[in-house]
């Protein structure tokens, strides 16, 4: 067979032809930069760090645990505590996920399940069309628009319904019915984090194996038994991911929460009542701040990492269990 | 496990494997009248009539995109889980056409189970997904819906395999173990008859043989039909076969006479290797 061997020998001379061009030493550079990219994140993100506890450093060793209990907040008599803004974060980012995720879940199911094929692209675009909203318009919109319409129709009546009844006549009560305050800062940010947690709760639903979701319809299962039983417990991992990422987003969030959740130095038991959130604390005071108010912002900055890093593992035990389980 | 186009196989070893004759007078559960069917404007099943016999196995076999899966899938309805599929006709269950718009489909889907291509556990316990499909139907006490999930386990032949892990999750088992405990499943609801689309197409061939004898044990309890792309298994396992070509039904017959005496030639040319 003669035309094999030729191509055989033309393999081998293509084989031996010796390449152009200074290859090694690009290809060293190229590693190099590659190597270089990945070390500069390290060494942005250590420096960040360490200068965020330097700073903060002086705080903590003037009040030691007592800033993390104690809820004063005075520039005149130089008392720092960071209880109000730290309890503000958790709760109106637990808010947050408590009035996001069911929407979330509510709009990957209707996307996968049940809304028809042509109307699929469209209301997802809508969707992620929010997560495009800066947050400053969140912030302005919830200030100027939403808080007056919150205030008039929900908190006012809502007040005047639970005054006086116990616990909820508390946790319900609006001293001050102005619309912004803690719930209104939660609803802001369920807003926010909606796109990203029902977007990723879609994908991981859309990737169960069809013949799965056949196999529930197949046992006779409703639709809402396919889904709270099969399809998502199938995608739990992913879904308390979202979620995680979602609660992430939530408690750093600055621009929007400052405008809306009040700023004021008060640990209420009302969630109608206007509070502050470490985020902006630090946003509003920043500017002005010197001396061991400065040393206490920078503290507080330190206290934001640790929760935010902690939600960040228990994501990772939490995802974890659940794949084992 | 032979490919359709590998296996030239000899009409004895068919009537050799072929373990229990066809009982042509065994009244039929299944009727199946005129049905078309559309994907579409695709007519995927073309004027159907086919008989399912009570405690018979029959077997749909076929080149791929004959519309065997499609007739199966027509048995649940499971097909109106998507709107441009659409059935016309009548499918006679017990003499109840189960093509009637106002019909139950959760009612019916229990009463016609249907195990898949892959195994598919649902994310629970060994235990849980046997005693899902009866706590959605019924409400038994603990120690009947235990009894019940051990028989149902029993006749799956799964039982001894994990009776000592019954908390455990169901996706840890291995393939065959996972169809078995879909069996299981769809066993536990009592139901009349039960679906089986290529079964053992993603299992290895000693998982397959275990799925096949258990399929002959159940027959003793539920009419059952198979779609399979593996002529032998259907020599094996079923009393009644029907061949499908391009969503028409070719030809159906017990199971013996179907793979000897073929009387349309697309059956031969099709049992034979000639095409597929």
């Amino acid at each position: 067979m003669p035309a094999l061997t030729e191509t055989i020998v033309l393999a081998r001379t293509r084989a031996t032809a010796a390449r152009k061009g200074p290859s090694k030493n690009l290809d060293t550079l190229f590693r190099a930069c590659a190597y270089g990219a990945a070390l500069l994140v390290l060494i942005v993100l250590a420096g960040i760090l360490s200068a965020i506890i330097y700073g903060g450093l002086p705080a903590f060793q003037q009040f030691g645990l007592g800033f993390l209990t104690s809820s004063a907040w005075n520039v005149g008599t130089e008392q720092y505590g960071a209880l109000v803004a730290v309890t503000g974060t958790l709760i109106s980012a637990l808010l947050a996920l408590a009035i996001g995720v069911p929407i979330s879940l509510g709009i990957a199911i209707y996307l996968t399940q049940l809304c028809p094929n042509w109307a699929r692209k469209p209301v997802a675009m809508t969707i992620e069309l929010l997560a495009a909203v800066p947050s400053i318009i969140y912030g302005m919109w919830g200030l100027f628009i939403f808080a007056p319409l919150f205030a008039r129709f929900i908190e006012i009546p809502v007040s005047n319904i639970v005054e006086g009844l116990p616990i909820i006549g508390t946790v319900l009560y609006a001293r001050i019915p102005s619309g912004v305050g803690v719930l209104t800062a939660g609803i802001i940010l369920a807003i926010m984090i909606v796109p990203f947690v029902a977007s990723i709760a879609r994908d991981m639903i859309d990737q169960i194996p069809t013949i799965m979701r056949e196999s529930a319809y197949g046992v006779g299962c409703t639709t809402w038994e396919v889904v709270r039983f099969v399809l998502i417990r199938h995608a739990s991992v992913s879904i308390i991911g979202a979620i995680m990422l979602g609660l992430g987003r939530a408690l750093g969030e600055t621009m929007a929460v400052t405008f809306v959740v009040g700023n004021a130095n008060r640990l209420s038991a009302s969630i109608f009542d206007p509070g502050s959130t470490i985020a902006s604390r630090i946003a509003n005071e920043f500017n002005e701040a010197d001396g061991m108010q400065l040393n206490a912002l920078m503290a507080l900055g330190c206290i934001l990492f640790v929760i935010t890093f902690i939600v960040l593992v228990a994501a990772r035990i939490l995802t974890r269990r659940v794949r084992v389980g | 496990m032979s490919t359709a186009a590998a296996s030239v196989t000899t009409d004895r070893q068919f009537q050799a494997s072929a373990k229990t004759g066809a009982d042509t007078n065994a009244p039929v559960r299944i009727a199946v009248k005129g049905l078309n069917f559309y994907y579409g404007h695709f007519h995927g099943l073309k004027n159907i009539d086919l008989n399912f016999h009570d405690r018979q196995v029959t077997a749909l076999i076929g080149p791929s995109g004959c519309g065997k899966s499609t007739l199966l899938r027509t048995f649940n309805r499971i097909y109106s889980l998507y709107p441009e599929q659409r059935a016309e006709g009548q499918i006679l269950l017990d003499g109840m056409n189960i093509l009637d718009p106002k019909i139950d489909l959760n009612d019916l889907r229990a009463r016609v189970g249907m195990v898949f291509q892959k195994p598919t556990p649902f994310p629970m316990s060994i235990y849980d997904n046997v005693a899902f499909g009866i706590r959605l139907y019924e409400k038994l006490g603990k120690s009947d819906l235990d009894d019940r999930v051990e028989t149902s386990l029993r006749k799956a032949a799964l039982w001894d395999e994990v009776k000592d892990k019954l908390k455990q999750s169901g996706m840890g088992l291995s393939g065959g173990q996972q169809q078995r405990l879909c069996i299981a499943r769809t066993v536990a609801q009592r139901p009349d008859v039960i679906l089986f689309d290529e079964p053992t197409s993603a299992l290895d061939p000693i998982s397959t043989g275990r799925i096949e004898e258990l399929i002959e044990q159940l027959r003793d309890e539920f009419t059952i039909a198979i779609v399979t792309h593996n002529m032998q298994q259907a020599a094996r396992i079923s009393q009644f076969t029907a061949f499908m070509y391009l969503g028409e039904l070719v030809e159906v017959g017990p199971t013996d006479r179907l793979f000897m005496n073929p009387t349309e030639r697309r059956t031969q040319d099709y049992i034979t290797g000639r095409f597929g």
